[in-house]
């Protein structure tokens, strides 16, 4: 009978921390769904700060609907991907596209998270490529197992509502299929004019 | 209880080990330039070879064919530039395609420091060539260690058990000397950082 019991015992344990490691790994974001709450450090930097709309006194980490935008893009990347190195400009482009114009700028704004990579290999990359929207490390890929392990680069649009929720409208493995049609399809998706 | 207390914590144990083992062999990110072309290792033997080098002790010299075609020799650099060997364990693996890429862009940190990076596995030329040519244009030479089979790894002790390599990195300095050895866990990819600042003390 008390082996019974120990056995019983063993069985849940094990089938519970299991269930506990599934619900650790998730599926890439679906379209219509949203986001895994993935939480992420505070930008030290005061122009990555205002850029979010983060406010400069804001500490420790916040949310990705939390930041002030119409609709964030977030890039999935590694400083170790050949082909995320290839399309930094191409996103540099996708940011100045939107800054430049005034129906756009601070309605959508872009993010990326290096997985993978250390605070300094997310640094080094951003030096390289003199990327101006801020980058995030997620050195010990927890948030990369929050979105489904997705290769590199990987593409997420959310709109953001003014009620405080949020919907997933993109998620692409893969490069941008260029930088306007690109963007055309983030406005098309959010509604944004 | 005291009984039954042991085996919970006996399972605990298990329970976390075995899904740790599941779940680590996912740690890594991969670029998409390999589509779906990359082998899954799974988890391997964190290491599994014995160091036959030190250091502040000269690095065995060798020559290796490139990809490129030319031979290169360790000894061609001495007095000349401090030499960053990376062996990594075997091309169109998960860790070992998103190592060298990252050190492709880099090459400004490596000039910094008068240093050259020698890339090394034990594949064979047409392997390396398919392999390498997903990760853009190299600045350094990839090198074959192929035959005799891994020499040069089994010279400095870096040849595991089922004849790929350690993921491994050499410092050697201007003089030939040894300064810095990291045989990595063949699981993870060394930091960035932690060989910077091993070049930096070369200065």
């Amino acid at each position: 009978m008390k082996k019974m019991r120990v056995l019983a015992c063993i069985v849940v344990i094990i089938v519970c921390m299991f269930a506990y490691s599934l619900s650790l790994a998730g599926s890439p974001p679906a379209v219509g769904g949203v986001l895994p709450d993935i939480k992420l450090s505070m930008p030290k930097d005061l122009a990555d700060k205002n850029y979010l709309g983060l406010g400069i006194f804001g500490f420790g980490s916040f949310t990705i609907p939390e930041i002030k935008a119409n609709v964030v893009i977030i890039e999935i990347f590694s400083m170790y991907c050949p082909y995320c190195q290839r399309e930094a400009p191409n996103v540099n482009q996708l940011y100045e596209k939107i800054e430049q114009n005034a129906a756009l700028r601070g309605k959508i704004k872009i993010i990326g998270i290096g997985v993978g990579n250390t605070s300094y290999e997310v640094g080094t990359f951003k030096k390289k490529y003199t990327v101006p929207f801020p980058l995030f490390a997620d050195a010990d890929y927890v948030i990369h197992k929050m979105v489904g392990e997705v290769r590199t680069p990987y593409f997420i649009g959310v709109k953001l509502n003014p009620d405080g929720s949020h919907q997933v409208i993109y998620s692409k493995l893969g490069e941008m299929e260029g930088v306007d049609q690109f963007l055309a399809t983030m406005m098309r998706l959010s509604g944004l004019p | 209880m005291k009984r039954y207390a042991k085996y919970m914590l006996m399972v605990l144990l298990m329970g976390t080990l075995f899904l740790t083992n599941l779940f680590a062999s996912t740690a890594y990110a991969l670029s998409d330039a390999y589509k779906n072309n990359i082998y899954n290792t799974g988890i391997l033997r964190p290491t599994d070879s014995v160091l036959k080098v030190k250091v502040g002790k000269p690095a065995p010299d060798f020559t290796l064919k490139s990809v490129s075609g030319e031979a290169v020799s360790l000894k061609q650099f001495r007095g000349k530039k401090n030499v960053v060997i990376s062996f990594v364990p075997a091309a169109w693996t998960p860790v070992c395609s998103d190592q060298w890429p990252g050190y492709n862009i880099v090459k400004d940190m490596f000039d910094q420091y008068d240093a050259v990076l020698l890339g090394i596995t034990v594949d064979n030329i047409p392997t390396l060539f398919s392999w390498t040519k997903q990760m853009g244009d190299l600045w350094f030479p990839v090198l074959s260690d192929f035959w005799p089979h891994g020499g040069v790894a089994k010279k400095y002790g870096v040849l595991r058990s089922d004849g790929t390599s350690e993921r491994a990195l050499f410092v050697i300095d201007k003089k030939g000397i040894i300064r810095y050895i990291d045989v990595h866990d063949i699981n993870k990819r060394p930091q960035l950082e932690d060989l910077i600042k091993e070049l930096e003390k070369l200065k």
